[in-house]
């Protein structure tokens, strides 16, 4: 183990991955001679040379299209979007192609393909780069989609993302580049898919949260246990597949639930889950499933009022207070 | 003076292109009625018209080649090799398709033959035809990309994107826009700012040339040298095969668009009686050799409607095949 941020997690994934395989590639905008928007590429091309690191034009529907027939043609790239919002950009060939190609061909082939996507709120970059886009992806049926909350998942998830036979959608969090954590050395620390975690065992209610509202949900537990409350946190991890019998398991030993989403709350992945524990869970629910969610709004630029668009310790908190006071 | 056909290839050889072509137009044909008696349901784009190009092409090609094309892309399939009862049984969505009927008319797909996709996005193939191309020289191998597509879709951003990419990353592409003059029923010279589509490549610096799309011989002469300059250089290369579809853009489609007039003057130069006549002219076949070819494809046809008649239908676990590895 040694103590790493979720950046160098990530980069370290990266090389281990291409030191392990020669078919892997990277490309994206300004990936290889910048070292990456956001540097987790860093030095990927002096090691692994111009033909395994790629910059690639602003193309972004392209750049996945090129991904999908390199993956087709025998090799396992993986793209970076330079965030999610230009996901958008390239949802044709997201939705329309890598998702469907592997069904709609019969089974006949194969996409083993990543795609890296910086994402979330919380920097004042305002409406076009705030974005929490990860119900878009979970919505679509034929790829996986993976948000990793700690330094050690999100490198034995993203080595588990490139090995992986299948399109992966791996979005990764602005705000937690920079945060530690200890991280296994073992080259073969691969985190499975569709494996949520329990990041805090808890015995009154269960939060479930992903990404960078685990890191919250974490805080407030921690809180919360001095008010006597104990909180079992579910950090989903693989947001698709779901894993249902983790959350269950957590909700049939509390009775009460708090989901928290980063995304708007309008079809957002709260509502699925929330769906979900009702159609196995009601009879032994306690009090009603509570929703922590973005707000159903364009983020705002102004600090003030951002802040209020996206869940807080404070309001994670505040829902816990209200499902354990029996006030909802 | 053309030069003679012989001079070109081996009569074996010229024979296949009128045997291809015919079975091509007989295929569609059969779709068409086939449509009406509602065994083909959904759409149904028919290449009718357009045969020249996919036997032309695909003859100018090796066989490693990847081929990628559109929605109207049975011709470039069964012509690629694919099997004509497959073909058939996938657009009656039969378990015995070559998709297991999960992909239908729009979406063949056969590695075997590096055939990769027919995709129904307009523009879709793109640039996965680039990066196809990437994979093959990546890892050192012999092949290009050749990629179909219509007039319509050079008015996509992915054509552009494409084009651009391909020959920033010098990539063996082969870009063979089939220009049929309408994108559903939209002229060309109405869609396209600069109507003469092969001149769009000068932006990227991607030599091109413009073909009868109507003769065989010229397409496939085109292409042959074309390939093996993208074979030979690395880079892309980009033919305009002008041609005509003799049916509407879909089975959906009466094309009304169209004077009647202007349907004449392009059935004149229908690709089958005309390359026909030239093969007779010069002593290549006879007319009684060509009776015998046609009636071949005709069998071959009928057998494959009777396959896919037959054919049992997907089970109904089947939906969850082959969704994930």
């Amino acid at each position: 183990m040694s103590e790493m941020t979720y950046r160098d997690a990530l980069n370290l994934a990266l090389k281990e991955e291409m030191r392990h395989d020669p078919s892997v590639v990277v490309l994206g905008e300004d990936v290889a001679l910048y070292e990456g928007s956001f540097k987790v590429t860093r030095g990927l091309l002096a090691e692994f040379g111009e033909e395994r690191v790629k910059d690639t034009p602003i193309s972004e529907n392209t750049i996945i299209g090129v991904s999908i027939g390199a993956a087709m043609g025998g090799l396992r790239p993986v793209a970076e979007l330079m965030t999610v919002n230009f996901a958008l950009l390239a949802m044709d060939q997201i939705i329309n192609h890598m998702a469907k190609i592997r069904s709609m061909f019969g089974g006949q082939t194969f996409l083993p393909m990543t795609i890296r996507m910086p994402g979330g709120g919380g920097s004042q970059l305002g409406a076009q780069h705030s974005q929490s886009l990860e119900t878009y992806f979970m919505h679509c049926p034929g790829m996986y989609v993976l948000y990793p909350s700690t330094p050690a998942d999100a490198k034995g998830l993203l080595k588990s993302a490139i090995r992986n036979n299948n399109p992966v959608v791996f979005l990764e969090h602005e705000l937690l580049y920079n945060s530690k954590g200890e991280v296994p050395e073992d080259p073969e620390y691969l985190i499975p898919i569709g494996r949520a975690d329990v990041k805090r065992l808890g015995e009154h209610i269960t939060i479930v949260a992903y990404a960078r509202m685990t890191v919250l949900a974490l805080q407030a537990a921690e809180e919360l246990a001095q008010e006597g409350i104990s909180c079992e946190v579910v950090d989903l991890r693989s947001l698709a597949p779901l894993d249902e019998e983790t959350i269950l398991a957590s909700i049939r030993k509390t009775g009460r639930v708090v989901v928290v989403e980063e995304c708007w709350r309008t079809c957002g992945l709260g509502a699925e889950i929330t769906s979900r524990i009702y159609e196995h869970c009601f009879d032994i629910l306690k009090t009603p499933v509570i929703r922590v969610s973005g707000l159903d709004v364009p983020m705002p630029y102004s600090r003030k009022i951002e802040k209020i668009c996206i869940p807080q310790t404070e309001s994670i908190l505040q829902a816990v207070r209200n499902a354990m006071a029996g006030a909802y | 003076m053309e030069a003679k056909l012989r001079i070109l290839l081996p009569d074996q050889e010229l024979l296949r292109f009128y045997e291809q072509m015919f079975i091509s137009r007989e295929f569609e044909e059969r779709c068409a009625e086939q449509y009406t008696k509602g065994n083909i349901t959904g759409f149904l784009h028919l290449y009718s018209g357009q045969e020249a190009v996919a036997v032309g092409a695909t003859a100018g090609l090796h066989r490693d080649d990847y081929i990628l094309s559109a929605y109207r892309e049975h011709a470039q399939a069964i012509v690629r090799g694919a099997d004509p009862r497959r073909v058939m049984a996938e657009l009656f969505g039969k378990a015995t398709g070559i998709c297991k009927g999960k992909g239908g008319s729009m979406h063949l797909f056969d590695p075997a033959l590096n055939f990769m996709g027919g995709y129904a996005i307009v523009g879709g193939q793109f640039p996965i035809s680039v990066g196809l191309a990437f994979a093959a020289r990546y890892r050192g191998e012999d092949r290009i990309a050749a990629c179909f597509f219509g007039d319509g879709a050079v008015n996509q951003g992915t054509f552009h994107e494409s084009l651009n990419w391909a020959q920033l990353w010098q990539l063996p592409v082969l870009f063979i826009c089939e220009n049929n003059y309408y994108g559903i029923g939209t002229e060309v010279h109405r869609s396209s700012a600069l109507a003469s589509i092969h001149k769009r490549t000068c932006g990227y610096d991607i030599p091109s040339e413009k073909v009868d799309g109507m003769d065989v011989i010229s397409v496939y002469r085109a292409v042959k040298y074309a390939s093996e300059k993208v074979r030979e250089t690395g880079r892309p290369y980009f033919i305009e095969a002008t041609t005509y579809r003799f049916r509407g853009h879909s089975m959906a489609d009466p094309a009304k668009y169209r004077s009647a007039a202007e349907h004449e003057m392009w059935k004149a130069r229908d690709p089958l009686p005309n390359y026909a006549k030239r093969l007779i002219e010069e002593g290549i076949g006879t007319r009684k050799d060509l009776d015998a070819i046609e009636a071949r494809c005709r069998a071959t046809v009928d057998g494959a409607v009777t396959f896919a008649e037959e054919s049992p239908w997907p089970e109904d676990g089947e939906v969850w095949e082959d969704l994930y590895v």
